[in-house]
């Protein structure tokens, strides 16, 4: 597997684990999207999502599997992942932009209405992004989740934003 | 000589959960600990940690440590810090080089009825040239100087190791403002989980797989790091050398069982590779093969903190049902249920290996007399 020897996942991996979210989902406004593809034994985004939308069952080492419809893209499985491995993406933002939203762990936080650099799962910059959002509600645990306007082609790209070393 | 009935040795999250369930029945127990702080390694674990709901989930390890100071206090846990266990003598007499309020020690002997190990690990360490220079440290050293200490040990660090410590340290070390300008490993896969390694991907950190570190470079401290590549037999390929500019080499080559107490005592012990080496036989009530001497958690093999919770569960449960705190029927009941969450943390691709090596060691173990 490219995640074992590289350390992220590509495309095909999430195709081959089937956790790509169809175009016509996407069509419908914001969707979780999980990226976790190995057993581990974990399961708080199962409880995390009120519209028991996010399934793990037993053994708890099984994979996640997201039901499409049921979930609104509300967000609050992303800052209960301990993998960090969940994301909301907005595809229907605007004509040209879709939205990204990540758990972002460092200081100095971005601010709204900011432009960062947004990068891809390698840390690459793949384009400038526009920060929408900084939620950090306690219940949120310290796991602020950023959400960056971008050019919708990148969507499925990015997933970060390049750390910040202003201080 | 002080009579108690149950002493733990190490107030980690194995040592505590003992104690806390042993105290919970009605024992009275005294936990001792040579840090300033208790809670082993739960202190520096400022990630979320995985696991089930039943395993507190999501929750920051450092939250879970306190949690567990609070319930041990609760049950009136006694808990002596800045106190090395020196000793273990015939008839169960534990030797504590007690830290008092003056900054001195007094030696103090205490007679137990039961003793439970809960002495945690210690970190591998790996030489090169130039490994004894100021600013090569074990990641957990690195990762106690940034989380506990809130400390810098550097600007560029180059990791050296792939497993889960390596990745988390990694990752820690950015958010304490550091970067890591490499992850190195020998291996021609990343050894933790994949999550783990994305997180550090997407801050940008390059990893190199088949790689190890040559040489640290400097007069006073690392200045520079000399890495190459590794051939198929893991000799480094002449020509593939590159030069990282570094002032932290943190290395991230696993964890090995501390076990000196129970070898000085003739706790019967057995090697496991998968375990990381020396560790005391003990049954499914964690109990070795001395009477009333009990181990948990990374001392009888490195694993998490959630396994060393489950453990330390079960070693002072059957503690106390042993002093006639529990009924057998209840410690039963208990301890299966503890299993089974046990076996539960054992499953899958990471963690089948660690199943298969527990049923060794319990399978090795000597009928009793
Ligand atoms: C560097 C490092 C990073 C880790 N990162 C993670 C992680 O990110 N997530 C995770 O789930 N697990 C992690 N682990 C593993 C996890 O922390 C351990 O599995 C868990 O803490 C083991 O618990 P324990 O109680 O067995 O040992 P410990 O937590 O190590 O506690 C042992 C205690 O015993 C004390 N002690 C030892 N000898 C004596 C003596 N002679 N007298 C008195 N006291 C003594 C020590 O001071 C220590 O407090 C890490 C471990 C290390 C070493």
């Amino acid at each position: 597997m490219a995640l074992e020897q590289n350390g992220y996942i590509t495309r095909e991996e999430l195709a081959s684990f089937n956790q790509i979210i169809s175009e016509e989902r996407f069509k419908k406004g914001p969707v979780a999207i999980i990226e976790c593809i190995q057993q581990i034994p974990c399961n708080p985004c199962e409880s995390a999502c009120v519209r028991k939308a996010i399934r793990i069952g037993e053994p708890i080492t099984s994979l996640p599997v997201l039901n499409e419809d049921r979930c609104t893209g509300c967000g609050v499985c992303i800052a209960r992942c301990p993998g960090l491995a969940i994301f909301v993406i907005d595809k229907t933002f605007s004509d040209a932009e879709a939205t990204v939203a990540f758990p972002y762990e460092y200081t100095p936080l971005p601010q709204k209405d900011e432009t960062v650099d947004a990068v891809d799962r390698t840390g690459r910059v793949v384009c400038k992004g526009k920060v929408m959002k900084v939620l950090n509600p306690e219940s949120f645990d310290r796991t602020p989740v950023v959400t960056l306007a971008i050019p919708t082609e990148y969507a499925d790209e990015v997933r970060s934003m390049k750390r910040r070393r202003d201080r | 000589m002080v009579n108690k009935e149950i002493v733990v040795v190490g107030a980690g999250p194995a040592g505590l959960a003992a104690a806390i369930e042993a105290a919970k029945a009605g024992g009275e127990v005294l936990v001792a600990d040579l840090n300033i702080l208790p809670g082993g390694q739960l202190f520096k674990q400022i990630h979320k940690f995985f696991g089930s709901s039943a395993h507190r989930s999501g929750t920051r390890g450092i939250e879970i440590g306190r949690q567990l100071l609070a319930e041990a206090e609760k049950y009136g846990v006694e808990i002596w810090l800045n106190s090395a266990v020196i000793g273990l003598y015939d008839d169960r007499v534990v030797s504590i080089e007690k830290g008092l309020n003056s900054g001195e020690k007094e030696l103090i002997n205490i007679k137990a009825e039961k003793i439970i190990l809960a002495t945690g690990a210690s970190e591998n360490v790996v030489r090169f040239k130039g490994w004894t220079l100021p600013g090569v440290m074990g990641a957990g050293a690195a990762q106690t100087m940034i989380n506990v200490n809130r400390v810098k040990p550097g600007n560029k660090v180059v990791m050296l190791g792939s497993g889960n410590v390596g990745l988390i340290v990694s990752y820690q070390l950015m958010q304490a403002g550091c970067d890591v300008v490499a992850l190195v490993e020998a291996a021609p896969n990343i050894g933790g989980y994949g999550v783990h390694a994305s997180k550090i991907r997407r801050a940008g950190v390059p990893v190199y797989t088949r790689h190890t570190i040559i040489e640290a470079k400097g007069t006073d401290r690392v200045k520079e790091v000399i890495i190459a590549e590794l051939d198929d037999s893991w000799q480094p390929i002449a020509g593939t050398e590159k030069v990282l500019e570094a002032d932290v080499v943190t290395l991230a080559a696993g964890l090995k069982p501390i076990s000196d107490l129970a070898r000085l005592h003739d706790l019967e012990m057995v090697y496991n590779g998968v375990f990381g080496g020396w560790v005391p036989k003990h049954d499914e009530n964690m109990e070795s093969t001395q009477s009333g001497i009990y181990v948990a958690g990374d001392t009888t093999g490195v694993e998490e903190a959630n396994t060393a919770l489950e453990e330390g569960r079960l070693a002072g449960i059957a503690a106390a049902e042993s002093l006639g705190y529990i009924a057998e029927k209840d410690a039963k009941e208990r301890k299966d249920d503890t299993w089974k969450r046990l076996d539960g943390l054992r499953m899958g691709p990471f963690g089948e290996k660690r199943m298969y090596a527990k049923n060794e060691i319990l399978a090795c173990f000597p009928a009793r007399s």
